[in-house]
């Protein structure tokens, strides 16, 4: 939505296909607190974010369609896209395209856990739609797995409204998202947050009965003789988000590191009348910052529409201790706001990118460091090196 | 030391401190007064906003999902959510809709925070 | 004159069909809750081409025919198959020594077009294959198929043609009257019955026991699977096996017939109280891991979308036991389908209707004079053109609403299947593929329970995954 936003601000016409009913995306469901800070200086919940969006989209509405129901299904080398919806179906051609299409939940399956295939394993992201948006609980007694902050919030949801939460298990030895919904999901409610554990095993033939948790070592071996059971009739799992880059295929390069789309600073691809923002990029901690790289896609793609080129830039790589960074391609068009995770928690490390330094306190690698770069500072390069030395 | 965050503002400052007998003996890690006064608050009266949902009659969702409209007592929450699993709501309903006022004399209201439009045949 | 047919896995579902053809009334029963979910939904859904069986065995009677015998009937049921060939390799010269044996005996048991390949050939065609091959044995009638699919499609044209089908209801006991048995008993009725067929899977021998008939004594033999992304579903173009040992064709390489890549599967002898263990292991799934990975060295484990395990029925003699009992004369068995028990299927069906029916038992058929050999599966929309697809929306906007993006399924196509006898999550899965592609279910499952709830007229509480009590969700959050 800010991607069009920005562009309709700068006079371009712009169709938003949106799968769902309802434009929004995943923040429709995400009815906890902590979504703009940031950006609007105001801490509001997941669904009020996205209104006052579609608020602004509608003030737009002469330079906007929006298109909510309608799946793009396909887009080719020369521009055109397939779009599908119960009104019609119809090829559109486009003169640039803002991808954001998000990410998907790691699947229970791509974990290869032993035992049967009952039902009553869920993502989070599903236990989250069934309950807050289809009415309907998912079970009556759960282990949440995965301490991120999505895990942690269902952890909370579920617990509101009934249904004993039995634990948080965790592989890392601290917990994966903010110390804030620590204490506000976990110490709040007394649930258990079990760290450096992982699942061995679920059992059940029809609906899940019983899961099998284990202790690990610090490459998240299982160690034998430390299995503990636990008889519940829901896993809910929050163990990784996938940017979805597959409609892209062979349209665009993506980095090996997010597996998302590689980007330049100005949301641009590597196919030039493909910009991308968002959770297809990188995976991202805070919708705050998704809407500012949304905003940037959309008004650099404005310009490219207006005939302006723009190179990808030299390359951004992570360095010691870095894990990923984002953007991937630096053009000195403007400044760089950088984001990146570091690779293992810190207490304390200082950023080196080019002439740039500030020093950071208590990092951990689920909390994304931004930083705005000044280009003076990174002149005179042919790449880009984002280093954490630590202190 | 224990850990706690001010969320009072962006800055999220991560506030360590110790307490004896409930009082506070040390802390470092806020970066104004206001985190002092919020840790005080957090050991006396601790209070979350409660995110929720309220059934909806005649709506094209069966839910609208709210939340306080400040922070309530911690301790009051079971029976905040005994409330609000009774009241439903007719609608349409939009953004900002008071929903409950001064649930359980805390002088918080439950607002909606979302719209949900009425199905057309009701 | 009524026969009944126990088990509606792909052998069942064939025979029933096959007898539909007939003037008889044909009762299917099944004691799942839908068709094809025993022994037919977990296997490697391959179409062997029939090399591997002994000269003389039943299964090298049935299989290379029953190969045969699939494109027309993938033509008339309107199900995939794709005739892709296969290779078994040999990396060791005592290994090539079996390829040649294989060889003979395929030639003997009227396989067509076996060659033996070199390795430069089978790395030109194969270049993901260990570069330490030595040669491979070449089918190319060998294919891939969605098993689950020629089961649902067989009933869905036998229902067509007259069958009765009977679900979620399972044989308890026979009654017979002068060695003969005149009622089928089940959990639910009695039915009374003139002949009884056996194709109940990996239960053939219980039931076979509870008839007082012959049977052959079968235990589960577990197979573990693990499934990778369509992204690498271009890693080979054909089924790659190891050579064979006496056990087991071993663990192989192969493409899905939607595109996704298939390793397994294991072969674990479980004892026969085990019929319901579909469990995976982590010795079983690094058992397939390491011996795909000799076959294919370079495989990205990061792509799994999911393991699982089926269980075939064995038998010590390995090969089917297939006729008219001698101690019970209204008795048939079509037991022990351990592979190639889904290639040889059409081929047993129309044996068992034509030759021990009619033959051994006597029967006299006549033939239906308004059968209706064909049936049409459910539009893929997705795969019309253009021009189709906007006209189908016209008339049926449903069919513009996606519901499973990952496999390009719309709301239509999910009703339709639900209209077909869908009445589960797994039930509009298998019939659609909905749920089947890399998300698992993480965008389409809630929207297709509430579609369910919708045709079906019953609370989402009451649907269930697959079997009476796999329930999804609970009551609702707000009454």
């Amino acid at each position: 939505m800010s991607a069009a936003i920005a562009a309709a601000k700068k006079n371009l016409k712009v169709v938003i296909a949106e799968r769902d009913e309802i434009t929004g995306g995943i923040l429709n469901q995400c009815i906890h607190n902590g979504f703009g800070l940031h950006y609007f200086k105001e801490e509001l919940t997941g669904p009020e974010y996205a209104e006052r969006f579609r608020d602004q989209l509608s003030r737009y509405a002469d330079s906007i369609e929006v298109l909510t129901d309608c799946h793009v299904l396909r887009l080719n080398r020369n521009k055109k896209a397939l779009l599908v919806s119960p009104k019609n179906v119809f090829e559109l051609e486009a003169k640039v395209v803002v991808y954001a299409a998000g990410a998907r939940e790691r699947p229970f399956g791509s974990l290869m856990i032993p035992g049967d295939r009952p039902s009553g394993i869920f993502t989070a992201g599903v236990a989250q739609r069934l309950m807050n948006i289809d009415n309907r609980k998912v079970g009556r007694r759960a282990l949440i797995v995965g301490s991120g902050d999505i895990g942690m919030i269902m952890a909370r949801r579920l617990t509101l409204e009934g249904i004993e939460v039995v634990g948080v298990v965790e592989r890392l030895p601290y917990p994966g998202g903010l110390l804030r919904n620590v204490i506000q999901c976990l110490k709040d409610f007394n649930i258990p947050l079990y760290l450096s554990s992982t699942v061995v095993e679920v059992k059940g033939r029809e609906r899940l009965e019983e899961v099998i948790v284990a202790s690990v070592d610090e490459q998240f071996r299982p160690i034998p003789n430390t299995e503990k059971s636990f008889k519940v009739d829901t896993l809910v799992l929050s163990v990784g988000l996938i940017p979805q880059v597959e409609m892209l295929n062979g349209l665009v390069s993506l980095d090996k590191r997010t597996r998302g789309i590689a980007c330049s600073n100005t949301g641009q691809s590597s196919n030039e009348w493909i910009f991308a923002a968002g959770n297809c990029t990188a995976i991202f901690d805070l919708v705050d910052y998704v809407t500012k790289e949304g905003e940037r896609a959309g008004e650099y793609a404005s310009r490219y529409v207006n005939g302006e080129r723009f190179s990808l830039g030299i390359p951004i790589v992570p360095g010691e201790n870095v894990m990923l960074t984002f953007p991937n391609y630096y053009n000195d068009i403007d400044d760089l706001t950088l984001y990146l995770r570091c690779k293992k928690p810190m207490e304390k490390a200082v950023l080196k990118v080019g002439g740039f330094e500030k020093t950071f306190e208590d990092l951990i690698p689920s909390e994304m460091i931004v930083v705005k770069i000044p280009k003076q500072k990174l002149s005179n390069l042919d790449r880009i090196e984002v280093k954490l030395e630590e202190v | 030391m224990e850990k706690i965050v001010c969320v009072l503002c962006p800055m999220g400052c991560k506030i360590k401190y110790n307490a004896v007998d409930g009082k506070i003996v040390a802390v470092e890690g806020n970066r104004c007064p206001k985190g002092l006064s919020y840790l005080e608050e957090e050991l006396k009266e601790p209070k979350r906003i409660v995110p929720t949902s309220v059934k909806v009659v005649n709506g094209e969702l069966p839910l609208a999902s709210v939340k306080t409209s400040k922070p309530i007592p911690k301790r009051l929450i079971p029976k905040f959510m005994e409330l609000v699993k009774q009241v439903q709501i007719e609608a349409p309903v939009k953004v900002g809709d008071v929903i409950m006022k001064n649930v359980l004399d805390t002088g918080a209201d439950v607002v909606a925070t979302r719209s949900v439009r009425r199905i057309s045949s009701a | 004159m009524r026969i009944a047919v126990i088990g509606a896995g792909v052998v069942g579902s064939l025979i029933a069909r096959e007898l539909c053809k007939y003037d008889v009334e044909v009762l299917l029963i099944e004691k799942n809750l839908d068709v094809g979910w025993g022994v037919t939904k977990a296997n490697s859904a391959i179409l062997h081409a029939g090399y591997d069986d002994p000269i003389g065995s039943t299964r090298a009677r049935f299989c290379s025919v029953g190969n045969a015998m699939f494109t027309e009937l993938s033509r008339e049921l309107d199900f995939e198959i794709k005739r892709i060939g296969s290779y078994v390799l040999a990396f060791k010269d005592e290994e090539t020594a079996v390829l040649h044996k294989l060889l003979v005996q395929g030639e003997k048991n009227n396989v067509p077009d076996l060659t033996i390949h070199d390795r430069e050939t089978i790395l030109s065609r194969e270049p993901m294959i260990n570069p330490q091959v030595k040669m491979g044995l070449w089918a190319p009638t060998a294919g891939i198929t969605e098993p689950w699919m020629v089961a649902i499609a067989a009933v869905e044209n036998a229902l067509e043609n007259g069958l009765r089908l009977f679900l979620n209801e399972e044989v308890v006991d026979f009654e017979k009257r002068e060695g003969r048995i005149i009622n089928v008993i089940t959990n639910k009725q009695v039915h009374r019955v003139d002949v009884v067929i056996n194709a109940a899977g990996l239960f053939a021998d219980e039931i076979a026991k509870l008839a007082g008939a012959e049977y052959v004594p079968l235990h589960p033999r577990k197979g573990q699977y693990i499934l990778l992304d369509k992204k690498l579903g271009n890693t080979v173009r054909s089924i790659i096996f190891p050579t064979p040992t006496e056990k087991s064709k071993g663990i192989l390489v192969l493409p899905t017939i939607d595109g996704g890549l298939l390793l397994g599967p294991t072969a674990e002898d479980l004892p026969s109280d085990r019929k319901s263990d579909l469990t995976t292991t982590n010795e079983g799934i690094q058992s397939v891991k390491n011996f795909a990975l000799r076959l294919v060295p370079e495989i990205d484990f990061s792509l799994v979308v999911k393991t699982f395990a089926g269980l075939r029925p064995e038998s010590p003699q390995k090969d089917f036991f297939i006729g008219k009992s001698e101690i019970v004369p209204n008795f048939v068995n079509a037991m022990a389908m351990r592979s190639p028990g889904l290639t040889a299927a059409p081929a047993i069906a129309k044996y068992i209707v034509e030759e021990v029916l009619q033959q051994q038992v006597g029967l006299n058929l006549t033939t239906k004079k308004d059968f209706k050999p064909t049936r049409k599966g459910i539009k893929k929309y997705a795969e019309l053109s253009l021009e189709e697809w906007q006209k189908a929306v016209k008339e049926n906007p449903s069919a513009g609403r996606m519901i499973c993006f990952c496999n390009e399924v719309t709301e239509a196509e999910i009703v339709e299947a639900i209209r077909r006898g869908a009445r589960t999550l797994d039930g509009v899965k298998f019939r659609t593929r909905a749920m089947f592609g890399r998300c698992q279910g993480g965008f389409c499952m809630s929207k297709i329970l509430k579609i369910l709830e919708r045709e079906l007229g019953r609370d989402a509480s009451q649907i269930v995954l697959k079997s009476p009590n796999s329930w999804v969700v609970d009551g609702k959050v707000r009454e």
